[in-house]
C-alpha cells in the first residue's frame, strides 16, 4: 500500500499482531505459541495464519479443547524455561481455565515466598458486537484486572497490537492481552519503531481540556468518534486510552482529570464492579477537588448480550451514548 | 480388576547382595520413619497450636512418597498436592525449612506465605503444594512438555489423589499427556476417600488404572503399603519414559490412618476398616520383612530413630527461634519488580 509518509505503511491490526508473533517466534527459540486451532486452521480469529509453515507444529501447537490443560501446561511450561504465549479462542472460554490463571499464574510466585516466577503470556479476545450472543461476547478482563500478580494488557491501536508483545514476553510475570474481537479488521499506518513500548502508562490518544473520555481496548474507537463529534459541538474533549488495566496508570488519570476536571469513563463490561467503577473509584479518591461535575459513566446495560442486531447494539455502549454522558458533565 | 502388583510372593532384589538389600531397606525405613515422626510431632504442635490452618497428615501413606521417590533423580520434578509433607521429605527438603514454614516463619521453604499445604523448593525440583485438586496435573504436563522441547531426557512426577480423578484437569492432563508422549509420570495415591467420600460414591469406575489406560498410555495398580513394590514399579515406570514411551499411570492404593485433614471429625469412616488397613502399615511390614529374612532391625531401628528425633527436635527448636516475615514485606513477591503500587 502506499501511504502519504515513505516511512510508514498501511496495515491491519490482525496482521500487526501476527506480526509481533512472528518477530517474538524469531527472536527467541523459547518462545512459543500454544491454543486451539492456532496452527493448522490458522487462528480462530486469522491471527496466526501462516505461522505454523514457517515454525512448525512443535512452536505452533494445537492443543485439545482443555482450556485448564494447555493454560496450566503453559504455566509449566514458563516454570521450566520456556516463554509460552497461550491463545484462548475467548474470554468467556477462559472462565475454564480460570483455576489455572488465579489459583497458580498469579499466585505461584508470592505462595513460593519468590521461588517461582510464571513468565507466561496468555492473549485471548474480548468484546460485543458481532452478533455472536451471550457465551461469546462478554467482556470480563476487569475481572482479571482485579487479581494481584498479574499484568492486564489491552492493545486498542495497530501500533499496541504490533509492540506490546514484546516487552509482554520480557515481563517475568504472567501477562494477559485482550484483543477485542471489533478491532481485528482495523486499518490503520503503522510507524517503524525503534524503541520498545512501555507498558505501565496509558496514551492520550487526543489531547483535550474540556472533558476527559477515560477508555480502552475496543471502545477506543467509538471513544474518539465521539470526541470528533463533541468538538462539533465545540467542546474540546480529551481522549485517555488505559491500555494497560492492571496496574492502573493512576497519575495519567489524575493528570488528565487536573486538566479537563470532568470524566466521562467508557468501558464495555457491565457497570457494576466494573473496571468503570475502579477508575471512578479512584478519581474519586485522588482528583475529588479538581471536578466540576460528577463522573460520568458508559457501560454495557446489564444483561446478557442478545443476538438480535438491534438489542446487541442497544446494550453496547455507542458513540451517541458518550457524546450525551460527555454534554451533561459538560453543560 | 486391574491386577495389584506387589502382592505377589516377593522375590529377592535380583543381583542385589543382601548386605546391598539391607542397606537400602535401611534407608527406605528410615525416609518412611522420617516422615511419620515429623508428622507426628506436627500433631502435637497443632495441638499446642503453634501450627495452624488446614493440616493434610500422610501417615499410613508413606510408602508412596519413599517408594516413588527412589525411582527419581535430582534432575527431575515433582508436582504435589495439600497432602505433601512426604513428598517434599522424602524429596529432600530439610525438616527445618519445612518446620520453619508450618510455623510461617520468614525461613521457611516458602517464606511463610504457604503453609503446611504450599511447600516448595525450586532447587530440589519441587513444585508445590497445590491445594486446588487436580491443579497440579496441568502444570506438571508443562513442565514436562519444556523439558521435551529443550531436549532434557528428564521425567516429571505428579501426585494427586483419587479425588483428583473425578476432576476434568485430570482427563485433560491425560489427554494431552498421551497425545503429546510426554515425559510425565502420573501418580495417583488412591487412598480410598475423597475427603469424606468413599471411592465407590465418587467414582463409576472404580478400577483408576483401567481408565486412565483408555487414553493410550500402559498404567498399573500398586500395592502402596509395600515400599518396595512401589519402587519396582516406579522404577518400572520412569525407565520407560525415560526410554521415550511417553507417560505412565501409576494407582497405588494406599490408606490414610488420620483424618482427611486436623479439621475432620473422620465419622465416615467404619473404625474396623482403619484398624485392617493398620495392620498393614508399610513400616511395619518392612520391619517384619527384614527380620524374616534376619536383616540386623533392632539396633538399626533405635539408630534410625535416634537421628530421627535429634533431626526434628532441631528443626522445632529452629522454628521457634525464626524470625517472622515482618509485615513491611506483606507486598513482596507479589510481583518479581517491586510491587505494583495499590
Amino acid at each position: 500500500m502506499v501511504t502519504d509518509r515513505p516511512d510508514e505503511r498501511k496495515t491491519t491490526y490482525r496482521e500487526a499482531m501476527r506480526e509481533a508473533l512472528r518477530e517474538a517466534l524469531r527472536a527467541d527459540d523459547r518462545v512459543f505459541l500454544m491454543g486451539e486451532d492456532v496452527g493448522r486452521y490458522g487462528g480462530c480469529f486469522g491471527v496466526s495464519l501462516g505461522l505454523l509453515e514457517e515454525f512448525g507444529p512443535e512452536r505452533i501447537r494445537d492443543t485439545p479443547l482443555s482450556e485448564s490443560a494447555f493454560v496450566g501446561a503453559g504455566i509449566g511450561a514458563a516454570l521450566n524455561g520456556m516463554r509460552p504465549i497461550v491463545e484462548i479462542m475467548t474470554v468467556n472460554f477462559s472462565l475454564l481455565a480460570l483455576d489455572q490463571i488465579l489459583n497458580n499464574a498469579a499466585t505461584l510466585l508470592h505462595m513460593s515466598g519468590g521461588q517461582l516466577p510464571v513468565p507466561l503470556v496468555i492473549r485471548m479476545t474480548t468484546g460485543a458486537g458481532r452478533q455472536l450472543a451471550a457465551q461469546h461476547s462478554h467482556s470480563l478482563e476487569g475481572w482479571y484486572a482485579h487479581i494481584p500478580g498479574i499484568r492486564v494488557l489491552a492493545p486498542a491501536t495497530i501500533e499496541d497490537a504490533r509492540h506490546m508483545l514484546a516487552p509482554a514476553l520480557n515481563d517475568p510475570d504472567p501477562v494477559l492481552i485482550f484483543e477485542h474481537g471489533s478491532l481485528y479488521n482495523a486499518t490503520g499506518e503503522l510507524a517503524p519503531r525503534t524503541t520498545p513500548v512501555d507498558l505501565d502508562h496509558a496514551a492520550i490518544r487526543r489531547p483535550g481540556t474540556a472533558v476527559s473520555l477515560i477508555t480502552y481496548g475496543g471502545s477506543l474507537p467509538k471513544a474518539l468518534t465521539a470526541a470528533d463529534a463533541l468538538a462539533a459541538d465545540g467542546i474540546d474533549a480529551e481522549v485517555v486510552d488505559l491500555r494497560t488495566l492492571r496496574p492502573l496508570d493512576d497519575a495519567a488519570i489524575a493528570a488528565s482529570v487536573a486538566r479537563t476536571h470532568r470524566a466521562v469513563v467508557i468501558d464495555e463490561a457491565w457497570r457494576s464492579g466494573s473496571l468503570a467503577a475502579e477508575v471512578s473509584a479512584r478519581i474519586a479518591e485522588d482528583s475529588l477537588y479538581e471536578l466540576d461535575a460528577p463522573v460520568e459513566r458508559v457501560c454495557s446495560a446489564e444483561v446478557p448480550i442478545p443476538y438480535a442486531r438491534l438489542l446487541e447494539q442497544a446494550a453496547l455502549p455507542q458513540t451517541a451514548d458518550i457524546v450525551a454522558a460527555a454534554h451533561r458533565a459538560v453543560d | 480388576m486391574t491386577p495389584v502388583r506387589g502382592t505377589r510372593k516377593r522375590k529377592a532384589t535380583i543381583g542385589a547382595t543382601e548386605a546391598a538389600r539391607a542397606e537400602h531397606r535401611g534407608e527406605l525405613l528410615h525416609a518412611m520413619l522420617r516422615i511419620r515422626r515429623f508428622e507426628e510431632r506436627c500433631v502435637e504442635l497443632y495441638s499446642a497450636a503453634k501450627i495452624r490452618g488446614f493440616v493434610h497428615l500422610y501417615i499410613g501413606e508413606e510408602a508412596v512418597a519413599v517408594g516413588v521417590n527412589e525411582a527419581l533423580t535430582a534432575e527431575d520434578a515433582v508436582v504435589s498436592t495439600y497432602r505433601e509433607h512426604g513428598h517434599a521429605l522424602a524429596r529432600g527438603l530439610p525438616a527445618e525449612a519445612v518446620m520453619a514454614e508450618m510455623y510461617g516463619k520468614a525461613t521457611g521453604c516458602s517464606g511463610g506465605r504457604g503453609g503446611s499445604m504450599h511447600l516448595f523448593d525450586t532447587g530440589r525440583r519441587f513444585y508445590g503444594g497445590n491445594a486446588i485438586v487436580a491443579g497440579g496435573l496441568p502444570l506438571a504436563a508443562g513442565l514436562a512438555l519444556a523439558d521435551r522441547m529443550r531436549g532434557h531426557f528428564r521425567v516429571t512426577c505428579c501426585f494427586f489423589g483419587d479425588g483428583a480423578y473425578a476432576e476434568g484437569e485430570f482427563h485433560e492432563t491425560a489427554n494431552l499427556a498421551a497425545l503429546w508422549g510426554l515425559p510425565l509420570l502420573f501418580v495417583c495415591e488412591n487412598n480410598l476417600y475423597a475427603m469424606g467420600t468413599a471411592l465407590q460414591r465418587h467414582e463409576a469406575q472404580t478400577d483408576l488404572a483401567l481408565r486412565a489406560a483408555s487414553y493410550g498410555m500402559a498404567a498399573w495398580a500398586v500395592d502402596g503399603m509395600d515400599v518396595e513394590a512401589v519402587e519396582r514399579a516406579a522404577r518400572r515406570a520412569t525407565e520407560s519414559i525415560r526410554g521415550g514411551g511417553g507417560p505412565r499411570f501409576l494407582e497405588i492404593r494406599t490408606y490414610r490412618f488420620r483424618a482427611h485433614s486436623m479439621y475432620d471429625p473422620d465419622r465416615y469412616r467404619d473404625k474396623a476398616e482403619i484398624e485392617q488397613w493398620k495392620t498393614r502399615d508399610p513400616i511395619a511390614r518392612l520391619t517384619d520383612r527384614m527380620r524374616e529374612d534376619a536383616e540386623p532391625v533392632e539396633a538399626k531401628l533405635a539408630e534410625i530413630e535416634r537421628r530421627i528425633t535429634e533431626e526434628i527436635d532441631a528443626a522445632v527448636d529452629a522454628a521457634e527461634r525464626a524470625p517472622e516475615e515482618p509485615v513491611g514485606n506483606l507486598l513482596r513477591y507479589v510481583t518479581s519488580a517491586p510491587s505494583e503500587v495499590r
